[in-house]
């Protein structure tokens, strides 16, 4: 055990509702008959289809490949046959559609070919690339490619690896249940992750209110002889964020600005874990989870579901009761409303939560901020987020910047707290997508106005130049006037068409310096300002790997078709920074 | 069902319950004040709480904003019972009456409403009020001064003469006064020891009124319903200036206890200065607000023309607020190392 916990200020304690779920065993959901598999499943770019409709595939079988480095591939769940490739609703509480692979099941469940493979036999590239092909993805939640996430810092070396099974959100208990009974292959993955980080210390964080998970933990590393440090934190929402667990473990604290292997530690959940540990060494890429159903069901219970199950049938399994209003995906902390049952469960689906109006009543209405303080004592990034709610309401968004609005990690905590029942985090997110536009609309504006003076500046320059031409080619002709008598050759013709230049056309030649000068001038800037970090420096890591891919996928795109020689160096190609 | 929004889950609380706890935590005072000044004030916040409601619901009726939803949130009642502590326990009805209305009207709607006011309405009516009716606000109710219920009610309402007799001055006006008129010849320890006005330690019977705002304030800090940084600084600007002039000169000078426990110290530490809506939020601008209106409130009583300061010093304060928080912002989570 560790000798000294760290903590963090803020958090909130609601009630936790998570014995209900946690009285059986992990049950496997059965095959659904038609699977709809969105291909895009992961933060980063969306895998491009790679089988036809018609075309019969395995479970197992690669459907979507990884579409960069920040992406991750997607399989089939089951054997069947694919029925289509089209437009399906989408695990988003837009219910907006997705591009997903629709299979029908043949009900054989048919593998494909499994490779095991030793993690240690391999280069470290080779490691992460299969752990991007098998799709494995940050399964707490966010869905971030775990595979970009497992590259030391070149300068620091990491020095602890934090693996998160503290499961802060109330209900949800899918973490807890595969701690339970799975804890041996997940301190077996953990080697996987350790190895790739060539981590120093490995710390294994679990709410002590799930002794039993700490008990199988402490267990299965004390049999598999390792000498990972199983601790218990305290139950304080959102305890399981990674930066907060972070903090609680090792007491570094990554700000929004920095990588947490830039502080000498990285984070990961334990389901990501078990993953990992399937893909290599049982050669099973991630084509299930386990996803807690709970709240208003008779039956709360964890299953093991495939990806792609919808979720009416999953929702059956729980046996939900008449008054049930709604479903939530995710914790109700942090969770979504699910627009619609015909949605899939997916890799971010952790948990389902059918709900009443006894179990979530709706919102009081919303008074006016008070000042009070309770959102800012309540903020685990010690934000003051009253401040940034008058600031994102006036619309006053460099404010909301200055006040670190990108550091919120959208917990709800505020919300949770605030006497006035503001929604908060609704206005933050409101905030932040208003500035996101903003920024694409700037940066779309900024490349058409280098564009223009660029073009500009050229067509100067040509002017001057065709202007330069037709000087020379009078003084050619003044000269030819002035010796025709001398012949073809005049020995003192030179002289004549220097004066001539010394004469009029100077201010010709000064006019085509000064333009070079200009434009030169004007390209040095625009690319100055294209180098330049942008309005987005509050980002988090994983928002500026995003939009560094957007920024790769875009300036390649944009190269392809052979535009205007001056367009490449007024839009350098940012690589995605997440390889180095 | 609509579009919703997470967090599902919401804490117990609300604007109504945080208000209805300083209306209990006020209790304490008054029960001390009924027992030791008289019953009258029970008709002074009657009085204010009603004209405050009218003043509100007319407001809000004004603004087209939902009346019972407002209405009911008690942070109008908090500041009519406020200002009903504030004034002076005999003042007619409509001085009180006019200083509710002013607070509300004014210091509170045609500034937005609630959470939106930069002053502290209570303290705004209390200034208006000491400007406006100096004589008014001055008159006390005489030690000994013995009234019946009906008595009190019709001084109140008008329908008795306001005889100089029921009316004497507070015991920091009384130390003011006798010091001045004294020229030197008369020294506190003496005064305190021989006017009947002066009790064990500050006042007769409002220190005791004090000591129940002192306790009603700490149950609220108990229930985190303020926080200490406020309270605490302004109890230790207005006792520190207070101890370094009594060290000085304790012929001249009152104790820091007497200054603690008389006037409006201890219902300003506890339940002015801590008004959020017109407050600092940040935890070092609590203790420059806390301490610099302790400072004033000193000041002014000690040195200036008014009994007491504590009005002045917070409404002051109460403008400097958006300065202060502005330069006393906390490092963030992972930043605490960055300049």
């Amino acid at each position: 055990m560790l000798a000294q916990l760290f903590g963090f200020k803020g958090g909130v304690k609601p009630q936790t509702n998570k014995t209900p779920s946690v009285q059986q065993p992990i049950g496997v959901a059965p095959l659904p008959p038609r699977l709809f598999v969105p291909l895009h499943q992961s933060i980063g770019g969306a895998p491009n289809p790679l089988v036809q409709a018609g075309e019969r595939v395995r479970k197992g079988q690669l459907i979507g490949g990884a579409d960069g480095w920040v992406s991750a591939a997607v399989h089939a769940p089951t054997s069947g046959t694919v029925l289509a490739i089209e437009q399906h609703v989408a695990a988003h509480p837009s219910g907006l559609p997705t591009l997903s692979v629709v299979i029908e099941a043949d009900g054989l469940d048919e593998w494909i070919d499994r490779r095991l493979i030793d993690h240690r036999s391999l280069a470290p590239e080779r490691v992460r690339e299969i752990l991007r092909d098998a799709g494995v993805v940050g399964l707490g939640g966010a869905a971030f490619p775990s595979h970009a996430k497992l590259t030391p810092a070149r300068a620091v070396p990491v020095e602890h690896l934090v693996i998160n099974g503290a499961e802060c959100e109330p209900f949800m208990t899918c973490d807890d249940m595969l701690m339970r009974e799975r804890a041996e292959e997940i301190v077996r993955g953990i080697a996987i992750f350790r190895d790739l980080l060539a981590a120093r210390q490995v710390l294994i964080g679990i709410e002590d209110n799930k002794p039993e998970a700490i008990a199988a933990m402490q267990e299965a590393v004390r049999r598999l002889a390792e000498d990972y440090a199983v601790v218990g934190v305290p139950t304080r929402y959102p305890a399981g964020g990674a930066k907060q667990l972070i903090r609680v473990l090792t007491g570094k604290e990554v700000p929004a600005s920095k990588r947490s292997t830039e502080l000498g530690v990285q984070c990961f959940n334990v389901a990501t874990v078990y993953t990992a540990y399937r893909a290599l060494a049982h050669g099973e890429p991630v084509v299930s989870r386990i996803v807690t159903l709970t709240g208003n069901v008779r039956q709360p219970r964890n299953w093991d579901v495939r990806l792609g199950t919808p979720m009416c049938d999953v929702v059956a399994l729980g046996a939900p009761m008449a008054d049930t209003s709604c479903y939530l995906m995710g914790g109700p902390m942090m969770g979504f409303e699910i627009p619609d049952l015909a949605i899939p469960v997916v890799k971010a689906t952790n948990c389902i939560i059918a709900g009443s109006p006894k179990l979530f009543p709706p919102n009081p209405p919303e008074m006016p901020c008070i000042r009070c303080g309770a959102c800012a004592e309540a903020c685990p990034h010690e934000l003051q987020p009253f401040e940034l709610y008058w600031f994102s309401r006036a619309r006053n968004f460099g404010k909301t910047q200055e006040y670190h609005i990108f550091d919120c990690i959208e917990c709800g905590c505020c919300s949770y707290v605030c006497p006035s029942h503001i929604p908060l985090v609704q206005y933050f997110r409101f905030a932040k997508s208003e500035i996101w536009s903003r920024e694409r609309e700037k940066n779309a504006a900024d490349a058409a106005k280098a564009r223009f003076e660029l073009r500009n500046a050229r067509e100067e320059r040509e002017q001057a130049e065709k202007a330069e031409r037709l000087a020379k080619a009078a003084a050619a002709r003044t000269t030819e006037r002035k010796v025709p008598s001398a012949g073809p050759v005049a020995p003192d013709g030179q002289p004549a068409v220097a004066d001539f230049v010394a004469v009029s056309p100077t201010s010709d030649a000064e006019a085509i310096k000064k333009a070079a000068i200009a434009a030169a001038m004007e390209r040095a800037r625009a690319q100055r300002e294209l180098a330049q970090p942008r309005n987005t420096e509050q980002l988090n890591a994983e928002q500026r790997r995003q939009i560094a891919a957007v920024e790769a996928r875009r300036a390649a795109a944009r190269a392809a078709p052979a535009v205007e020689p001056d367009i490449p160096s007024a839009v350098p190609a940012s690589p995605p920074r997440v390889g180095e | 069902m609509g579009f919703t929004t997470p967090p599902y889950l919401l804490a117990d609380v609300s604007v109504r319950r945080v208000m209805l706890q300083v209306l209990l935590g006020l209790l304490p005072g008054i029960a001390a004040y009924v027992w030791l000044i008289g019953p009258s004030i029970v008709m002074q916040l009657l009085i204010a709480t009603l004209a405050a409601l009218f003043g509100e619901a007319l407001m809000l009726w004004l603004r087209g904003k939902p009346l019972m939803l407002f209405l009911t949130d008690g942070s109008v009642i908090v500041t009519a019972w406020l200002i009903a502590l504030a004034f002076p326990p005999l003042a007619p009805w409509w001085l009180v009456v006019l200083g509710t209305l002013f607070a509300v009207v004014v210091a509170k709607h045609l500034y937005g409403g609630l959470g939106q006011n930069p002053f502290n309405p209570a303290m705004v009516a209390f200034a208006v009020c000491i400007v406006s009716f100096p004589a008014l606000m001055s008159q006390w109710p005489a030690l000994g001064l013995q009234l019946t219920w009906v008595g009190q009610f019709e001084i109140i309402a008008g329908l008795a003469p306001r005889i100089d007799v029921m009316t004497g001055a507070t015991p920091l006006d009384a130390i003011k006064t006798a010091l001045k008129l004294g020229e030197g010849t008369v020294d506190v320890p003496t005064l305190l020891a021989t006017q009947e006005v002066f009790g064990n330690f500050a006042g007769r019977g409002w220190e005791w009124v004090s000591a129940g705002y002192l306790l009603g304030g700490l149950w609220l800090w108990q229930r985190k319903i303020v926080s200490w940084h406020a309270p605490l600084a302004f109890i230790g600007g207005l006792s520190l200036l207070a101890a370094m002039l009594w060290a000085w000169n304790p012929l001249q000078f009152a104790s820091p206890l007497f200054h603690l426990f008389s006037g409006g110290s201890m219902l300003g530490a506890f339940f002015i200065v801590t008004d959020p809506v017109s407050g600092c939020t940040t935890v070092k601008g609590k203790l420059i607000f806390g301490f610099s209106a302790g400072v004033i409130a000193y000041t002014i009583r000690v040195f200036g023309g008014y009994p007491d300061g504590v009005a002045f010093a917070v409404l002051l304060l109460n403008l400097c607020v958006p300065l202060i928080d502005m330069y006393t912002q906390p490092p963030i989570f992972g930043m605490k190392n960055e300049k």
